[in-house]
């Protein structure tokens, strides 16, 4: 560090950066809690250890090659090649990568782009609830957390990356890059898991399997929503000169930049977060006519359909971008359901990945001209690119290679758990051993009270 | 002798880079850590097809092929 300014700034910006991590863990613990939530009785375990187990694994294979990715790919393989110099400096071997007091801010950068890939896993981890492997989904959890989302956040959520360039894409807040890119993957590995027993009658009518626990789903979706606030800062960079923008901002003023080193602030953000979470949850509200969990999901659909242009938007623009987005998602999650009989367990796909899509797209007629980026000789953002970004998003990056690595797993024969134990629970075989563990307890102690003088004789 | 390169705190901060034990075995360090994700993985599928197979043949069964019959 260069001075005392330049020491003040790389602490603040250590600072920032850490406490939006710890924030956006509580995406994580709202993710646990609305998965069990969700699910029956019989399997609430394996849900919480398959949500809880994304955490290592996604952690430590973004060390190994999630985080070079993102440096090494804004223009791989189209443009120009992988960018070696940046990648290098993120290998996992690389001396930024470790304990190095020249260097404070690499982890924390690193931490919040981790978080957003535990949020994509987890994302895919809802829709597939009761019936898969756990290992088959701990594989998913690290191509879509540690290989997927990250080459589309270093296509489109890059200041080099070539969407931005040549496309134009805006997506600030992750309509796209984190959203339509899981909930595409979780459609195609439904497509190919199925559904669970019992979704579909025999005619094929779709039943409705309620949540077990309507408290738990609601502090959890509350707490998704707390940790997707901290989301919206970490998708900040919190001070920069116009210097460190290469001096493509004129003027002497220090700002902050969105992730594509274009200005905003923390103020703008708040506001529009807080105003499409309002639209989208007033819109759920009605179309599902009351229903509390469509309710509450509207919310969280309501941020996401607004989050690619929520740097730019006016407040009644992100509340009305975030009712509109709901009223078409809630009305095609019904339509998919009926007509291609899939089971999306959680509206997965549906809250994430056609709220991704259609936000992109609004993003593409309202922002229509804008500056997508400060540099010069960037497309401005226009409805074609933003529409073409949300086929790579949603399709390309998302629905692929999750159909793929599923068809993979099920020719395999490792992607679906064993009917008998679907019907039985994937519970039961603890629950039965504990039981026996129990038993075998009670009968010790009444075998050593028997003899001893406490115990009447007969 | 130290394992980090510094035996003293009393240095300038400007200077100091890298703090971690064995520097320069980085990449023996990151073939270590594919190693044990990539064998944890494989422990975890072997094991828990053994489990889901036992776990088959728990409870019911009459119950549970009256239940298939029915979906």
């Amino acid at each position: 560090m260069d001075g005392n300014l330049n020491a003040l700034t790389t602490v603040f910006t250590e600072f920032y950066y850490w406490v939006t991590v710890v924030f956006m863990f509580l995406i994580h613990v709202g993710f646990c809690m609305y998965e069990v939530g969700a699910s029956r009785h019989r399997n609430h375990m394996h849900t919480l250890m398959k949500n809880i187990m994304i955490i290592p694994l996604v952690t430590v294979t973004f060390f190994f090659f999630g985080w070079w990715i993102y440096w090494s790919f804004p223009n791989f393989p189209f443009f120009g090649g992988l960018n070696h110099d940046a990648g290098s400096a993120n290998l996992p071997w690389s001396q930024n990568m470790a304990t190095n007091l020249s260097d404070r801010i690499t982890g924390v950068f690193w931490a919040a782009f981790l978080l957003f890939s535990w949020t994509a896993a987890s994302i895919v981890s809802g829709a597939v609830i009761e019936r898969i492997r756990s290992s088959a989904l701990w594989v998913h959890a690290v191509m879509i957390g540690s290989v997927f989302w990250i080459i589309d956040a270093a296509w489109g959520w890059h200041a080099e990356g070539w969407m931005v360039k040549y496309l134009g894409y805006h997506d600030a807040y992750a309509s796209g890059v984190i959203h339509a890119v899981a909930g595409g993957y979780a459609l195609g590995v439904i497509m190919v898991l199925g559904p669970r027993i019992g979704k579909f009658a025999a005619d094929g009518t779709p039943r409705d399997i309620p949540p077990h626990n309507p408290w738990m789903l609601t502090i959890g979706i509350f707490l998704i929503y707390t940790g997707f606030w901290g989301f919206y800062a970490a998708c900040n960079i919190p001070a920069i000169s116009p210097d460190g923008i290469g001096g493509l901002l004129t003027g002497e003023t220090w700002t902050a930049t969105n992730i594509y080193l274009a200005p905003t602030s923390l103020s703008a953000i708040t506001f529009n977060f807080l105003m499409s979470m309002s639209g989208g949850l007033m819109a759920a509200y009605l179309v599902s006519k009351g229903d509390a969990f469509w309710t509450f999901s509207g919310g969280l659909a309501g941020i996401i359909t607004a989050s690619a242009g929520n740097d730019l938007y006016h407040p009644i623009q992100a509340m009305l971008v975030g009712a509109v987005g709901v009223v078409i998602v809630y009305k095609l999650h019904y339509w998919v359901e009926r007509t291609f009989k899939l089971d999306d367990a959680v509206g997965a796909v549906a809250v994430h990945g056609y709220s991704g899509i259609v936000g992109l797209i609004l993003a593409g007629f309202l922002l229509w001209g804008a500056p997508s980026s400060p540099y010069d000789g960037y497309a401005t953002v226009n409805p074609v690119g933003q529409t073409i970004g949300a086929v790579i998003m949603f399709g390309v990056l998302g629905w692929l290679p999750g159909f793929l690595i599923s068809k993979i797993q099920a020719a395999a024969g490792v992607l679906r758990i064993p009917v008998e134990v679907e019907l039985q629970g994937l519970d039961y075989a603890e629950h039965h051993a504990y039981e026996d563990a129990k038993a075998a307890i009670i009968e010790a102690d009444k075998a050593a009270l028997t003899g001893s003088s406490r115990v009447p004789a007969e | 002798m130290s394992t980090i390169g510094y035996d003293s705190w009393a240095v300038d901060l400007a200077e100091v880079g890298p703090v971690y034990p064995f520097q320069g075995y980085e990449v023996l360090m990151v073939i270590l850590g594919v190693a044990f994700w990539i064998a944890w993985h494989r422990i975890q599928f072997a094991r828990e097809s053994k489990h889901l197979e036992k776990a088959r043949h728990m409870g019911d069964q009459e119950k549970i092929h009256a239940l298939l019959e029915k979906y």
